[in-house]
């Protein structure tokens, strides 16, 4: 792909946190880009780190207690570079992020019209009567069917799914370039989830942001996203397109996940279980491919030692060479490597 | 909200009513009588007799009961027997001294408390927060009576400061020399008393705001670009002060409980002092009136903080 378009490009970005005084790395050595008009979704399980991929990115941090190193270059500026007052220029004005719970994301004592001009007051000069307009502009764009009514209400009036709406719309308000939404419809029941992605694929068109989707729901993945990065343990273990990674996945984890999910054709098997955990952190591997223990079946050699992307198709790139030889238990001896 | 307000206010009366009926009978069951010792030590036991019955006390409960309650609907709670007068009167002396020693306290204690908690929580584990915590802790082990002793010797005796004892001195004349000179006698138990009443609200307020800082909507601000000294403006201090607004109502609670200690050390004439009085002297008509006081006092303070909580926090008012 032509690196032109990309406006953000992480680049070599690791995370760690310190506990009990040693840093362990959470996410590490992240490449990924995003361009304009393009939803890029990250998938993995829980603790992962796709949450702390999106907080590095908006800089969100307690510096005490991480260290990140890498480049995060937003638009030509490395965002990891910022001092506070530098990164609050980019934040809700030209990044947006959208949390995963919308039951305490907003302030409980605010109305909800101050709590989304509240982002107008630190990115642009409207006036007063300007800022309201927006709000209601706003309001009406994430669906809400009485603006006027909802801005003056406080957040424990909504429900969850009109108070998602609130955070996206506080998201967008200065139309940024890159909203980040980390599994935004996570909390949400299933025909809320569908309105709440069809808001964000409208804003994404209308305003030809960059939308990165963390989720670990596959079906939101294959409903809305461009490209796909697939997580596991802190690491991207695979990418490509949407169609890539969901008609020839390569990599163990990402075959396992999909082969986990109910299907229609598998309706009747059992689902497949992916057998232990994610490490912690403290017990992360230094070495070797971190998924390793999950398919004990697989020989060690097929394994590298220090695993790398590898290109299998255009834009498609999978970690470690043991893709090569992955089966599942019962497809043994049926496919010849 | 007056809704809200009117219905706690009706739950009110029937609490009255059983904390009257507790009280009176409470009251009762103390062992001793008014009379024994107070007369006379070598007074003939049917002397006694005779006055325990001319004064109702042999009847049932339920009539001595009644008979008050129609008293005190008359604005009568009887006479005192200890000093021969009625106990309004006794009382309504007393009470302006007490109100004006508490509510000077509950001013100290906010003024010291709200800063050095909201500071304490910002800095978390930084030396001043660590101080605080000290001292918080140090102050909540050391029971109440015994900070006063300590206060009082230090101040008082010791470095002479301050007076001992009373509410006024006795050449007090002109309302500013007055007015000074009781500001001058409740200065020093009321600035033991905030050191005391500091200790729960620095430590409530400080978990508030350490809450406050790591709760998900200060991420969203965050994440709005919003500067960290906005986010404390803005956020975390009207976030943090709900529960300890919600708490004045019953602080007012806690420093009535703690006149008693604070009035009997300081020979300070107010209700609290009047109380333990009466009791060692059975004087039941002015135990009676002035647990009921107490009991209204503490139901009022309740109310107050809800009253208060509905006002600070939309989520309370009930449609």
């Amino acid at each position: 792909m032509e690196t032109a378009s990309n406006f953000l490009n992480i680049k070599d970005v690791s995370t760690a946190f310190k506990i009990n005084g040693q840093y362990y790395d959470a996410i590490s050595h992240i490449n990924l880009q995003v361009q304009h008009d393009e939803i890029l979704a990250i998938v993995g399980e829980s603790g992962c780190g796709k949450s702390t991929l999106a907080t590095t990115i908006m800089g969100l941090h307690d510096p005490a207690e991480t260290k990140i190193s890498g480049e995060v270059d937003f638009e030509g500026t490395d965002l990891l570079k910022l001092d506070e007052k530098g990164y609050n220029q980019f934040r809700g004005a030209k990044i947006g992020m959208i949390f995963q719970d919308p039951l305490s994301a907003l302030n409980p004592l605010k109305r909800i019209e101050e709590q989304i001009s509240e982002v107008m007051d630190y990115h642009t000069d409207l006036s007063a009567e300007d800022k309201h307009n927006r709000v209601i502009e706003l309001l009406n764009q994430v669906g809400i069917v009485n603006p006027q009514r909802t801005a003056r209400q406080f957040p424990h009036e909504l429900s969850g799914g009109m108070r998602q709406r609130v955070i996206i719309a506080i998201a967008i308000a200065c139309k940024p370039d890159l909203i980040i939404a980390d599994e935004p419809t996570t909390a949400l029941d299933v025909t809320i989830q569908a309105q709440i992605l069809d808001v964000l694929r409208d804003i994404q068109k209308e305003n030809h942001a960059g939308i990165i989707l963390i989720t670990h729901d596959l079906g939101v993945v294959a409903e809305t996203a461009d490209r796909v990065a697939v997580m596991y343990a802190g690491q991207i273990v695979e990418q490509g397109t949407a169609e890539q990674v969901f008609n020839t996945p390569e990599h163990p984890y990402t075959r396992s996940l999909l082969r986990s999910m109910p299907q229609r054709d598998n309706e009747n098997d059992d689902l497949y279980v992916i057998k232990g955990n994610v490490p912690s952190l403290q017990k992360m591997p230094a070495k070797g491919d971190r998924f390793a223990p999950r398919i004990p079946w697989v020989p060690a050699e097929a394994h590298e030692e220090n695993p790398t992307m590898h290109e299998v198709a255009p834009g498609h790139e999978v970690r470690c060479t043991c893709y090569k030889h992955f089966q599942f238990p019962d497809e043994q001896g049926s496919v010849t490597v | 909200m007056w809704k809200t307000i009117l219905r706690r206010f009706l739950i009110m009366i029937p609490e009255v009513i059983i904390l009257s009926i507790l009280v009176f009978l409470l009251a009762k069951a103390m062992p001793g009588d008014p009379f024994t010792g107070s007369i006379n030590p070598k007074a003939d036991p049917a002397q006694i007799h005779h006055l325990m019955k001319i004064n109702g006390l042999y009847d049932p409960w339920y009539q001595q009961y009644w008979n008050w309650v129609v008293h005190l609907f008359h604005g009568d709670l009887g006479n005192s027997y200890q000093y021969q007068e009625p106990v309004t009167r006794l009382i309504g002396g007393r009470a302006g001294n007490t109100l004006w020693l508490a509510l000077f306290t509950m001013i100290l204690t906010y003024a010291f408390a709200l800063p050095m908690g909201v500071y304490a929580g910002r800095h978390e584990g930084k030396l001043p927060d660590t101080i605080i915590r000290v001292y918080t802790y140090v102050t909540y082990c050391i029971p109440f009576f015994v900070i006063l002793v300590i206060g009082i010797w230090i101040f008082g005796y010791v470095l002479g400061w301050f007076p001992t004892t009373g509410s006024i001195s006795s050449d007090a004349s002109g309302w500013l020399h007055t007015f000074g000179s009781r500001f001058y006698h409740i200065l020093l138990p009321g600035l033991l008393g905030a050191l005391f009443g500091t200790v729960n609200i620095v430590q409530y307020l400080r978990s508030e705001v350490i809450d406050s800082k790591h709760s998900d909507y200060v991420r969203t601000a965050r994440s709005k670009g919003v500067p960290s000294k906005d986010i404390y403006r803005h956020h975390i201090f009207r976030n943090s002060l709900l529960p300890i607004a919600a708490f004045a109502g019953y602080s007012i609670t806690g420093l009535l409980n703690g006149s008693i200690f604070t009035e009997t050390v300081f020979s300070y004439p107010g209700m609290g002092l009047l109380f333990v009085n009466s009791i060692s002297f059975r004087d039941y008509t002015v135990i009676t009136a002035l647990v009921l006081i107490y009991g209204i006092l503490n139901l009022i303070g309740t109310l107050l903080s809800d009253i208060i909580l509905s006002i600070v926090d939309p989520r309370i008012r009930i449609q």
